[in-house]
């Protein structure tokens, strides 16, 4: 469903990714590991078609379809949604209106819908402040969080969904993904693919993940269980894991 | 010493120009006006100027008004008030009626202040004077209308509003033109006294032509525990405005906030203030201005004076710039002359962040469609206090402007 064949990007002339490939099936969660800097942001950035990230060369392929030159919007409609890790507040956009506009657009508009997800994320009071605007860590997430259940893409892709979450909210964050991925599913009934990032790997304690990536430097070098890769990780540091498994 | 009197300090500042905005050559517009016949309700405009009037908040009809007031060019055509408890007539008329008024005329505003003071005082063409009685409280705001049909003329009024002691009075007032009009000059005194315990919100939307000079010349003298509150919206294209309203909190927890909202298109020079002494324990002031331009140039600035211990008061300003052309100047002020004062202010003027507009996209909206969200949200004031129809009111010229200078 989608289909990273040798990506290489730049940002302002310098080169942050460099041929990487990547396969998410139908139904399927990925997790990408790799430390700060290796480029794990920069890679969902490119994937949502964020300009400034530009593709030197290769191709994102997405339900077939070659997005490489879509806009933002254009794949925000053909399905793929993000958690931002580092979202901007919108200063005198209220949450609510910016779900309500989103949603009119694409003719889904119901009230009830915006009150019952900010209902499961124990949010309610969020909808009527300005998007993002003196938010904390956690509650950004869940803001983000609120909004990609309000989007219901076909493709997650969340920027470490774990980081500056307290133990309370972790274990909403994790329902909530599992219901974003439809991990109560069957497996084979499963259609929401997912991509999740993550730098100290918490959140798979509470959603399972189908394999694991490991992002060093720009490039990916290897991949596997994620259980098995992420205890690799935690016993030796990246460098060492990925030696050992190359 | 012999006695000046009020016209003499008015002609002796002839000639003086004003502190801020352009100065204007006040004999090169018309002070001979053609005389417009009295109507018995708004109803019996014509549907142009109806139609011209709502856009600037004036509502033929009057169904959720207190009363009417309307100025067409040097005539006055209708002066009503709906409510007991309120007094709706021009200001000639006031004059002569009460002879107290005199104790209110030029007391919030100098008239020499300069050559447009002086100018409504020795030319003066009526102007309101609303009044709220003791206790009594409108429901809904009186309006008043200030209409401009002549080519090139001068229309010089005096208002003065009044709210007697535990009153409260809402007032909209809207400017315009007749749509053939381009150019002329609008020079309006107005002075407003809010006696203790008394509030006025005050709501004044501009819609003028390309070729016009405005002049507001604005005083504000807040009493005990008294609220002020002062929306301005100008969305529309104007030669040049310039105006700086001055506040006095002169009452113990005297009361004021300011909202303006300004657009200037291409050709567009705004040069608008907000100034507030506070002068007693406990006041309280708020400034609070939204610029944007697409093509204009736009002077936004605040002053606040903070002469007593015990007082708080913030200022805010942002500006937009969505255009390559066009600037826009934020002045503000802080000037606090005791300890004991507690006074702020923030401001900021960029263009709109290419990241909020990625990140709205990212949701499935278009680039406009996400500029248009964020353009909408940076106008939208929350305004507190304000009824519901007059905000609904300020929201239709914000939209309006928003739509007709194809702002989105």
């Amino acid at each position: 469903m989608v289909n990273i064949r040798k990506l290489s990007v730049s940002v302002e002339g310098k080169r942050i990714l460099t041929d990487v490939n990547l396969h998410v099936g139908r139904g399927e969660t990925v997790v990408l590991f790799g430390p700060n800097g290796s480029g794990k942001t920069s890679f969902l950035k490119t994937i949502m078609g964020i300009p400034q990230y530009r593709v030197e060369s290769g191709e994102i392929i997405y339900k077939g379809e070659m997005i490489t030159k879509s806009s933002i919007d254009e794949r925000a409609r053909l399905g793929i949604g993000i958690v931002f890790q580092h979202p901007p507040a919108v200063r005198g956009v209220r949450l609510r209106d910016m779900l309500r506009l989103c949603m009119e657009k694409k003719g889904t508009f119901k009230e009830e819908r915006i009150n019952e997800a900010a209902e499961k994320l124990n949010c309610t009071d969020f909808l009527d402040r300005d998007v993002n605007l003196g938010f904390s860590g956690g509650e950004i997430k869940r803001s983000e969080l609120l909004q990609l259940l309000v989007q219901n893409p076909e493709f997650v892709m969340l920027d470490e969904p774990d980081s500056g979450v307290d133990l309370v909210n972790i274990n909403l964050v994790g329902r909530v993904i599992n219901e974003l991925l439809e991990k109560d599913k069957r497996e084979d009934k499963r259609t929401k693919v997912g991509l999740i990032i993550t730098h100290a790997g918490y959140i798979l304690d509470y959603v399972n993940a189908d394999r694991a990536y490991v992002m060093l430097n720009g490039t990916v070098r290897c991949s596997g269980n994620p259980m098995d890769v992420l205890e690799d990780i935690r016993a030796k540091g990246y460098e060492e894991c990925v030696r050992c498994r190359m | 010493m012999p006695n000046v009197t009020v016209k003499d300090k008015a002609k002796n500042a002839e000639k003086k120009p004003a502190v801020f905005g352009p100065d204007l050559d006040l004999a090169s517009y018309s002070i001979k006006a053609k005389e417009h016949e009295e109507i018995q309700r708004l109803t019996g405009l014509t549907d142009e100027v109806k139609e011209q009037a709502a856009t600037v908040g004036i509502d033929a009809e009057e169904t959720c008004r207190a009363g009417s007031f309307f100025q067409m060019d040097h005539s006055v055509i209708l002066s009503s008030a709906y409510q007991s408890g309120l007094e709706v007539m021009s200001t000639t008329e006031a004059l002569k009626e009460y002879e107290w008024l005199n104790d209110y005329w030029w007391k919030a505003v100098q008239v020499d202040a300069d050559k447009y003071t002086a100018q409504a005082e020795l030319q003066q063409h009526h102007g309101y004077f609303l009044r709220a009685l003791p206790g009594s409280r409108a429901e809904f705001p009186l309006q008043a209308c200030l209409y401009m049909t002549g080519e090139g003329l001068a229309q010089n009024v005096h208002n003065v509003i009044v709210a007697e002691e535990g009153s409260e009075l809402h007032i909209i007032t809207g400017c315009t033109t007749s749509q053939h009009v381009r150019s002329g000059l609008h020079i309006g005194v107005s002075e407003f006294y809010i006696k203790k315990n008394a509030k006025v919100t005050f709501t004044m939307i501009h819609n003028w032509a390309e070729d016009v000079a405005v002049r507001p010349r604005t005083g504000t003298i807040v009493d005990d525990n008294g609220v002020f509150m002062s929306n301005y919206i100008c969305m529309r294209p104007v030669k040049t405005l310039q105006m700086y309203p001055v506040t006095y909190c002169v009452g113990e927890n005297a009361t004021v906030r300011y909202n303006t909202i300004l657009f200037a298109p291409e050709g567009s020079n705004m040069d608008v203030g907000s100034k507030v002494f506070l002068k007693a324990r406990g006041g309280r002031a708020e400034v609070i201005a939204r610029a944007i331009t697409k093509g204009g140039a736009i002077v936004t600035r605040g002053s606040l004076i903070g002469e007593v211990p015990g007082i708080k008061a913030h200022l805010e300003c942002r500006g937009l710039i969505l255009s390559e052309r066009g600037s826009i100047l934020a002045i503000p002020e802080l000037d606090g002359r005791v300890s004991g004062v507690d006074m702020s202010h923030e401001a900021a003027v960029g263009k709109i962040a290419e990241e909020e507009i990625q990140y709205l996209m990212a949701r499935g909206l278009t680039s406009d469609e996400a500029t248009a969200a964020i353009v909408r949200g940076f106008l939208d004031v929350e305004i507190k206090g304000l009824p519901e129809h007059l905000k609904e009111e300020i929201k239709k010229a914000v939209d309006l402007g928003e739509k007709e200078e194809r702002l989105l």
